[in-house]
């Protein structure tokens, strides 16, 4: 449930943008959510419907899009490039839920497939991010 | 953009101070000042967090013997009770494993811990610091903007020159800094440390070379007793 905590900050950061710019009215969130941190979209979609009331925060049903993003990691080694999906170097159940607490984490479980390295880089698809806001003035 | 930028401030919101234990060597003893520092305040009553940022080489749950804990989660985490202080650290999600990240990615590890950590009310939150003045320490000050500092430097001249140099950044960077602690003297050196504070900040005291303190590593109680412990409580500024 730590997912109301980043949908609390994405609200935060709506409700910063709105201030900052004197938005009137939102039209637009555009959220993407890595792969890497393996939320929960339901809790997540959920949880960013309640903080919004809670912050006193109306947007149209349809504003808030929520894009998985596809995640990729690349050896800093070896070059080589894969994802946390693929079934051949996917860690376990309890490593993967300290990955979706902290998925800088990946980099204590998580080896190249190739050279074994826990050397790479989180190149996309790592967490929480938002992509746009829009709104009218 | 980031969100978990904007939640920071809040996340931190009802903690009355928030105490960094840094200086510029590692070894110095600022994970040993951390934890004993947030020990003896939670004890005297004081609502007390302790954060552990040395993602490199976490120390502080060795130090107070923490095991077997894991944060509650509840909206965010709930960082779990250690003997009176609500602690939070990385190894809650690294176990005994190293965690060899590249600086962006621990400042970034850094940022997701500070979004979802639920504190509550706190009177003082103590910091134990990555060591030095370079990328992570320099995340840490800008996203945590209330910090006030405790240097910790040993009386030998390498630590000390460090020591001198991170004062000077801090203050250039108008950061409140409490003063200067000079550990593990054993007597040879006094007044070295006292020198560096000089008319720039504080020196809080001098802590001795204490053959227990190995001993008592891992056990709170006895941690208590220390001659470190009670040498701590004269020279620390919440008295
Ligand atoms: N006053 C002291 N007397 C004896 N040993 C000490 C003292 N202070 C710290 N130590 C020991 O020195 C080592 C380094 O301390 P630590 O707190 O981990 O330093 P840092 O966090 O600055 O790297 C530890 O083994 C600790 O127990
Ligand atoms: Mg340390
Ligand atoms: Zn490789």
């Amino acid at each position: 449930m730590h997912e109301w905590a980043l949908a609390e900050s994405v609200i935060t950061a709506v409700v910063d943008e709105i201030r900052l710019n004197n938005i009137r009215k939102v039209t637009k969130v555009d959220v993407k959510v890595g792969e890497l941190q393996q939320i929960d979209i339901e809790i997540f979609r959920f949880a960013l419907e309640n903080v919004m009331k809670a912050y006193e925060l109306v947007l149209d049903s349809d504003a808030v899009r929520i894009e998985i993003e596809k995640n990729i990691l690349r050896c800093e080694v070896c070059g080589k490039t894969w994802s946390f999906d693929d079934a051949s170097c996917r860690p376990g159940e309890d490593e993967a839920e300290a990955i979706h607490f902290i998925p800088e984490i990946a980099h204590v479980y998580i080896r190249c497939p190739e050279c074994s390295s826990p050397d790479f880089e989180i190149v996309k698809g790592r967490g929480v991010w938002i992509e746009a806001i829009e709104g009218e003035h | 953009m980031d969100p978990r930028l904007h939640i920071i401030d809040k996340r931190l919101q009802d903690i009355k101070r928030i105490i960094a234990v840094s200086g510029g060597k590692g070894g110095t003893g600022k994970s040993s000042v951390a934890s004993v520092l947030a020990l003896a305040l939670a004890k005297e009553g004081y609502r007390t967090g302790l954060l552990d940022l040395d993602f490199g080489g976490p120390s502080a749950h060795v130090i107070l013997g923490v095991e077997g804990l894991f944060p509650e989660e509840d909206k965010g985490l709930i960082p779990p009770d250690a003997s009176g202080i609500r602690f939070m650290s990385i190894i809650y999600f690294t176990g005994d494993n190293p965690a060899p990240l590249r600086g962006k990615e621990i400042s970034n590890a850094i940022i997701e811990l500070l979004a979802v950590t639920l504190w509550g009310e706190l009177d003082f939150l103590i910091i134990d610091m990555p060591p030095g003045m370079a990328d992570t320490a320099l995340d840490v000050i800008r996203l945590i903007k209330r910090m006030e500092f405790i240097l910790v430097t040993t009386p030998s001249k390498l630590a000390t020159e460090v020591t001198k140099r991170e004062l000077a950044i801090l203050q250039e960077l108008r950061l409140p800094v409490l003063g200067l602690i000079e550990n593990m003297l054993t007597g040879q050196r006094a007044g070295t440390a006292a020198k560096v504070a000089g008319d720039r900040t504080a020196f809080l005291g001098s802590i001795d070379f204490d053959s227990t303190l190995e001993h008592a590593i891992g056990d709170v109680d006895k941690l208590l007793q220390t001659g470190f412990a009670k040498q701590l409580s004269l020279c620390h500024p919440f008295k």
